[in-house]
């Protein structure tokens, strides 16, 4: 692998090897040496045009723990935001000396653009691109279930077998993309929970059943309910009429938690709406899974950067 | 000056000589006067000029990407004698003073008639009429009146440009997109659209906006041209509407003939346009309504852009494709050699009727004598991949390229002059000599 | 062509007798952790610890200690899986460390061992033992047990076989 832009072409093997990779860079993370010298001498660039601290910090401290350099560029507004300056941009990156580039865009493709039109060499990371993909979150993902679902059985693991239910803004999340996609390919079953307003049109060959309440994809009993994050302004969009319907019919309350097998863990990519998607309580159960999801972060995005690095790629 | 033309089958049919004297007809059949000029044409399929009812030549305001002569060049190497230059230019023709000027610059660039289309509302900001009346008696004679590249939303709005373009015996031709349907809207709304997480253009912001306006014709009784048809829910509605007896006349892209959203995945912004393209259902549709007249002509939508806003993410790039040099090969790949049309339905769809609808004098009669020398010659054996040596304007946004299409341009003929010669465009210089 | 340079109670031998200089370089020190470098070396680690003990019951533990983090030469070779490093809960620090691998050749994987192990902790002395020193090293290291000197060429390819990876014992070059 040259390029993570996407978790849809991401093989099975490839997925488990980081997956796997990632286990082992936890566990240095664990050490009081915390550090790897894998990246000695290289540049991560760290390149946002749309806000997100916490995957921004996130990648940096993967790529600190790998002994990286890191530099941060972050551009909000509209003078940057053009298409000449994202090559612009990135080719004064690369000149400057960048080996990896961390692109957050708000644009859909960007990454891949930038890729196909061979505007850098550098080794890219598509770390969310407008509303299509964020697949370091996807594996993260995986990583929290594999571990939280399979203890250690996890290594060398898929998610065959596993249930999760997605619910949410599922029309406008990378992250529901990344991990419909990266699940699919690792076995687990998709149940997509949410308004119609926000289920994309054109979606069956995903493989992902879709139901219109939450209440109906929990009578499943789902291994995991994973919630997006609902952005407040979609209500003067019309998606939904206010947040207390869409917590009453889509939120993750205790009432549903407790319907829940004690088995099944609840995920949350954050930041959280605390009493909309996602009650407080929920979020600070033992089944939630979100400070964890935050911990495998780090050593998924150690064990991209590590799988992008060898000559092969 | 005399030329004649030797051996042209007409319209794929029956082979005759041309006789041509002061840029007139002046017989057809087995010529045996000595002209000045003799072209070969054996093998080769004459037709009448091409018209092009829909051509953006980004003159005034564009001229990076192309100009009325850039345009006109590209225009004529595609076997078009005419075409109609769109009202989306900066500033926009929505007053006599800019089409005037505009036709002028047509008539003195000498490769095509240049018919301006004049502006629906002012600035094409959809909320007041253009100088409507205007522009119709202009020395330009404006028929053919657009807002394109932006819908005439409002239904009120529509329903008074339809009266009022009427009054002055002109045609609305209306981009049907609902604008709050496609808010941000970057490709057909489907599977593809959804993989790609680009914000979905759906069929019906199309479809409604046309039912609305096949509905509001022909409740005030005038005439109204749909510009570029994109999905086969938009063929029933017009089906419906001349079925009904409405005054509808429908264009459909050659690009929306051959390419499907399935571009898109090569996230290549070469294939972002407007109307979006759609999907391998649609095209199929669109072939056959054109095979059944329910559409009634193939138009460009030829819409250069400079190669800084194809270079570029999907999001930030321009809408649009050239289209004038192609137009022809992609019809014969698309309609004819599959079966659809004949060349004499080709002659009907790429010059009679769009020059009808745009009220072009000299196209009624194609082929006869006494009709201008408008001539389009073409060698349908010919194949060859699509590349920019084939382009003739500035700009070389064709989603053709590298693509293998039939059919090439060996003459063309507009009022009896050669713009074309053996295949190649006549350069401006020689053009001017009389 | 491939000759076998080494058949099972060769390999038998050659460990007994490093087991028997482990013991005797440890005068009677006891703490000692034998971690195995992936993949074979874990193999070898777990013989030892077990040869060892025999000898003289004393605190053995094994290990594993992935390296692949600290070799240098990453960028150049497609990219290499890690193996779970597995460091006995009693630790490192303060104890003997032998490091155990299958074939010493240009010294490489030590180093990468000895930085990997200098993330672990502090072991009060650290020894590297291997099956077969092949020579051609690039850099100033040597081990303290060497089942086999093996001179070779450069061109030569040694292959290592154990029974629990391998399904035999032996050692061939090719």
């Amino acid at each position: 692998m040259k390029h993570l832009l996407s978790t849809r072409d991401l093989s099975r093997d490839d997925a488990v090897a980081i997956l796997d990779t990632a286990l082992d860079m936890a566990e240095v993370r664990q050490r009081d040496v915390k550090k790897l010298p894998t990246l000695r001498g290289k540049t991560v660039a760290n390149v946002f045009f749309e806000d997100s601290t916490r995957t921004r910090l996130s990648f940096e401290a993967a790529a600190l723990a790998l002994s990286a350099d890191v530099t941060t560029f972050t551009a909000q507004g509209s003078s940057v935001s053009k298409g000449e300056s994202l090559k612009d941009t990135l080719q004064t990156i690369e000149a400057m000396g960048a080996d990896f580039i961390v692109l957050r865009h708000q644009h859909s493709g960007a990454a891949q653009a930038v890729v196909d039109n061979r505007w850098v060499d550098a080794h890219m990371i598509n770390a969310g691109d407008g509303t299509h993909e964020h697949p370091t979150q996807a594996l993260l993902d995986a990583m929290t279930m594999r571990s939280r679902l399979k203890g250690d059985a996890a290594r060398g693991s898929d998610l065959d077998d596993i249930s999760i239910t997605i619910v949410g803004d599922v029309v406008h999340s990378r992250v529901a993309r990344s991990n419909a996609w990266l699940l699919h390919t690792l076995g687990a079953s998709v149940t997509f929970a949410a308004p119609r307003t926000l289920i994309p049109r054109g979606i069956d060959h995903w493989g992902a059943k879709v139901v219109d309440t939450l209440d109906e994809a929990l009578d499943e009993r789902p291994d995991v309910v994973m919630c997006l994050r609902i952005q407040r302004e979609r209500m003067s969009s019309g998606f939904f009429p206010s947040e207390t319907e869409y917590s009453t019919v889509w939120g993750m309350t205790p009432a549903r938690l407790a319907a829940l097998p004690d088995t099944s863990i609840v995920m949350h990519p954050g930041p959280m709406n605390r009493g909309l998607e996602i009650a407080g309580s929920v979020a600070d159960s033992a089944q939630s899974t979100v400070t964890d999801q935050v911990t495998n972060g780090v050593a998924t995005r150690m064990a991209v950067l590590y799988h992008l690095m060898g000559a092969d790629s | 000056m005399s030329i004649v033309i030797r051996g042209a089958s007409l319209c794929g049919e029956t082979s005759a000589d041309i006789l041509i004297e002061n840029g007139v007809i002046t017989d057809v059949g087995t010529v045996s006067v000595r002209a000045t000029r003799v072209i070969d044409a054996n093998g080769l399929i004459a037709l009448p000029g091409l018209v092009d009812l829909h051509t953006h030549l980004r003159e005034p305001g564009g001229e990076g990407a192309e100009t009325i002569l850039s345009g006109s060049r590209a225009a004529a190497s595609g076997g078009f004698t005419a075409v109609h230059a769109m009202a989306n230019t900066n500033p926009v023709a929505d007053n006599a003073n800019i089409v005037e000027r505009v036709q002028e610059r047509g008539r003195q660039a000498g490769y095509v008639e240049v018919r301006p289309i004049g502006a629906v509302t002012k600035n094409l900001e959809g909320e007041q009429l253009a100088d409507i009346g205007a522009m119709a008696r202009s020395t330009a004679r404006v028929t053919v009146f657009s807002d394109d590249g932006k819908c005439v939303g409002d239904s009120l709005l529509m329903r008074r440009a339809l009266e009022y373009v009427a009054t002055f015996g002109g045609v609305v031709a209306q981009h049907a997109q609902d604008p709050r349907l496609t808010i941000d809207a970057l490709v057909n709304e489907g599977p593809v659209s959804a993989d790609l997480g680009l914000r979905g253009w759906p069929s019906v912001a199309e479809e409604s906006i046309i039912a609305r306006d096949v509905l509001l014709a022909e409740y005030v009784g005038a005439r109204l041209h749909i510009c570029h048809l994109s999905t086969a829910g938009s063929v029933d509605v017009i089906r419906w509407a001349k079925k009904r007896g409405i005054a509808v006349t429908a264009e459909v892209t050659p690009h929306h003939l051959m390419l499907t959203d399935e571009t898109v995945r090569s996230n290549s912004p070469i294939f972002k346009v407007n109307p979006p393209l759609r999907t391998a259902e649609d095209v199929e549709a669109l072939r056959a309504a054109v095979a059944d007249g329910t559409i009634d002509i193939v138009a460009t939508d030829h819409a250069p852009h400079a190669s800084a806003t194809k270079d570029c993410t999907w999001h930030d790039a321009s809408f649009g494709m050239v289209g004038l040099e192609s137009a022809l090969p992609v019809v014969l790949a698309t309609l004819v050699e599959p079966g659809h049309v004949s060349w004499k339905d080709v002659a009907r769809i790429m010059s009679t009727t769009p020059a009808t609808i745009g009220r072009v004098h000299g196209y009624d009669a194609p082929l006869v004598v006494g009709s201008p020398a408008h001539i389009t010659l073409v060698d349908p054996t010919s194949r060859g991949t699509w590349s920019t040596d084939r382009l003739e304007g500035l700009s070389t946004n064709s989603p053709y390229l590298g693509i293998e299409l039939p059919g090439r341009i060996v003459g063309t003929l507009f009022n009896g002059t050669e713009t074309v010669v053996d295949g190649t465009l006549v350069d401006a210089e020689a053009l001017r000599k009389p | 062509m491939t000759r076998i340079v080494l058949s099972k109670p060769d390999i038998d031998r050659a460990l007994k007798r490093i087991a028997h200089e482990i013991v005797e370089s440890q005068r009677g020190e006891s703490g000692l952790v034998f971690l195995g470098i992936p993949t074979r070396g874990i193999h070898l680690a777990q013989r030892l610890a077990a040869l060892v003990a025999e000898i003289e019951p004393q605190d053995v533990s094994v290990g594993t200690l992935d390296v692949t983090m600290f070799r240098d030469d990453l960028a150049a070779k497609s990219t290499r899986m890690t193996v779970p490093t597995e460091i006995p809960a009693s630790g490192v620090d303060g104890r003997t460390v032998v490091l155990v691998d299958d074939v010493l050749y240009s010294g490489r994987t030590a180093r990468s061992a000895l930085d990997a192990l200098t993330a672990i902790g502090r072991p009060s002395i650290v020894r590297l033992a291997v099956l077969v020193d092949r020579g051609h090293r690039e850099l100033p290291i040597r081990a303290d047990f060497v089942g086999k000197n093996l001179p070779t060429s450069t061109s030569e390819r040694v292959n290592l076989s154990l029974v629990e990876s391998d399904g035999v014992d032996e050692v061939s070059i090719a």
